[in-house]
């Protein structure tokens, strides 16, 4: 039985002005895995992650995401998607649980099914206790979580992370990545980018862009493999050095 | 719908919860109201003046007392000498000077001819010349209690009539002008910053990657700002009515539709500022740039947009302002009904449209 690619991208190409930030990006991500999506900053991760997204057209090229083209139907893909921003976590301004009723409400789940879920998750993490707490008064690193957890509120077969744990400390990292594995332990496909290398040890399959193209694809144990590294670290300096050089 | 509501609810979230947005939201619209309220003044009230009475008759003090009993002037010194006038005016505390001439009473009756000179400090241009005309006013007043006992052969009596605004009230002038530039900073600047704020947070995005429709993030960030712009459209009005006493002499409902349709406009001008703008800043620099200066300037609140240069009548033409003061001034000094404003509602909601399709069509190019 083949089961139809979480995502599945062919030649994507997006070009903003004479600059291509994305070149003939091709490759799959399967169900239920962690896929880890690596580069420079500027090498295009956050454009593919756009396109894939929706938020963003491409230039050219075929996007099909939970089995449903972009293009086409992006409001399909909207609901079977969570996406974390890397820049945003959650509205300060407002409670813990306001901010999950309001993401879980604009991705229609009803009342019914929230209240049950909310009490569960947060007594799940053992925060129960900060239910009513303002955002802006609880610490980064379970900020960072809940954020999380509201991205994938809703269940969706796939999430998107950007750079979910820019400015975490190690602890509060760790901790981050046991939630993406048990959400991923239940067959979930989570697609991440990342700045720490030792986090791309943790995915399952990583891709490594640098100036826009796919320069690496495969398993960390395959790439170490193949460009005779001790870490994915060597493998993405190895990559990006040459780069350097040119500059 | 239901998520929608949701979006509704987050909003009002935020703008209850930020004591300063509350504060500009409502402390503004009544302070504006209040400071207008007592800056701009086209009354004259208890202004200083000196009296250089050569003569000292019984013409010259019963013009004197006149004046002085009106209360529009206040007796400050009385000046003995010609070179006393220049150090009045010069101390600053002197505004005005009546100056009668030597033997006025004589002159008076002998040849019915007597001179009274009113010098102003004309620093300030518009109060000097209020004070001249309500001077020279009473003085023809005194003038033609006398010729009651000596008829003169021709005898013209103007009796004029400042119609829609008889005491010459100057609320009627600002609160129409005060409701559009606060509607309009209120509406513009606030619908703008709080698009942009989620631009530059990045939850715009978090937004747009949901299965919400662009059309229901704008439109459930818009409509917390009409109910409150409405309360402040219904406050303004009634802080004019009962603490100002300008009248509402038309329908209400016009006037609320009207005001409906202008908070619309400046809803639309906000998004289509927060489309062309990635920061607060700057929408808050853009908003107050394009909309406190000309709408204080150029919308004929202050000055008359009849009396300005050609170029500037075209430039006060494209102001959304200048259409809804008038409507306003129609409908609630005038009491007329939509037959006298129909020209000025459909250029609104024209430009309404403009701006709602430009909005849409940015939008759609960032996505």
């Amino acid at each position: 039985m083949t089961k139809e690619p979480a995502i599945r991208v062919r030649d994507l190409v997006k070009k903003f002005g004479s600059f291509t930030a994305n070149d003939k990006l091709t490759f799959e991500v399967h169900q239920g895995e962690i896929f880890g999506f690596l580069g420079a900053n500027g090498a295009g991760k956050t454009t593919a992650i756009k396109i894939l997204c929706g938020l963003t057209a491409p230039t050219s090229g075929e996007v099909y995401v939970t089995g449903c083209n972009v293009a086409i139907q992006p409001e399909k893909v909207k609901k079977n998607i969570g996406y974390m921003s890397q820049r945003f976590s959650l509205y300060d301004d407002m409670t813990v649980a306001e901010n999950i009723w309001f993401y879980a409400g604009i991705y229609g789940m009803d009342r019914q099914q929230i209240r049950g879920r909310i009490s569960q998750l947060l007594s799940e993490m053992g925060i129960s206790h900060i239910r009513n707490t303002l955002i802006r008064d609880i610490p980064i690193g379970w900020k960072q979580k809940l954020a999380f957890l509201v991205a994938v509120f809703h269940d969706p077969p796939l999430v998107f992370l950007d750079e979910p744990t820019a400015g975490v400390d190690p602890l509060a990292r760790r901790q981050f990545w046991e939630l993406i594995y048990q959400y991923a332990a239940r067959g979930k496909t989570v697609f991440v980018t990342t700045h720490y290398m030792d986090e791309a040890e943790y995915c399952d399959r990583v891709c490594i862009l640098s100036e826009g193209r796919i320069a690496a694809l495969g398993t960390p144990n395959e790439l170490k493999k193949l460009w005779n590294a001790r870490s994915v670290e060597d493998v993405f300096l190895r990559i990006a050095r040459p780069n350097h050089n040119k500059n | 719908m239901k998520p929608f509501l949701g979006f509704v609810r987050k909003e009002f979230y935020h703008i209850l919860r930020d004591y300063r947005t509350l504060l500009v939201l409502f402390g503004m619209p009544v302070a504006q109201m209040l400071i207008f309220g007592f800056v701009i003044s086209t009354e004259i009230r208890n202004v200083n003046i000196a009296v250089y009475d050569q003569s000292n008759d019984t013409y010259t003090r019963q013009i004197t007392d006149k004046l002085l009993s009106s209360g529009f002037f206040r007796l400050h010194q009385r000046i003995q000498s010609p070179g006393q006038i220049q150090q009045a005016f010069r101390s600053g505390k002197v505004k005005e000077v009546i100056v009668y001439e030597s033997d006025f009473a004589g002159k008076l009756l002998r040849s019915g001819l007597a001179n009274v000179q009113i010098i102003a400090d004309a620093s300030d241009a518009n109060q000097a010349h209020m004070m001249v005309g309500y001077t020279t006013e009473i003085i023809l007043s005194c003038m033609a209690s006398w010729n009651k006992n000596v008829p003169s052969p021709v005898n013209v009596q103007i009796k004029p009539r400042m119609l829609y605004n008889e005491n010459l009230s100057s609320a009627f002038m600002f609160v129409p002008g005060t409701m559009a530039m606060i509607l309009m900073l209120i509406c513009t600047l606030m619908t703008s910053i709080s698009i942009v704020r989620e631009k530059e947070t990045g939850s715009m995005e978090v937004l747009l990657a949901s299965p919400l429709r662009p059309f229901q993030i704008i439109g459930g960030k818009v409509l917390p700002y009409i109910v409150l712009s409405l309360i402040n459209a219904v406050s303004v009005i009634f802080l004019g009515v009962f603490v100002f006493g300008v009248p509402v002499h038309g329908s209400f409902f016009l006037l609320f539709v009207e005001c409906l349709l202008y908070i619309s406009l400046a809803l639309s001008v906000g998004i289509f500022i927060s489309t062309v703008t990635s920061s607060q800043q700057l929408a808050l620099f853009l908003s107050m740039l394009i909309l406190m200066l000309p709408t204080i300037l150029l919308s004929g609140f202050i000055f008359p947009v009849e009396s300005m240069p050609t170029i500037l009548q075209w430039l006060c033409h494209l102001m959304p302002p200048k259409y809804f003061i008038t409507i306003l001034k129609n409908v609630m000094l005038k009491g007329t009904g939509i037959d006298t404003v129909w020209r000025e509602t459909i250029v609104l909601l024209g430009m309404t449209i403009l701006f709602m399709s430009m909005s849409i069509k940015r939008f759609q190019i960032r996505l």
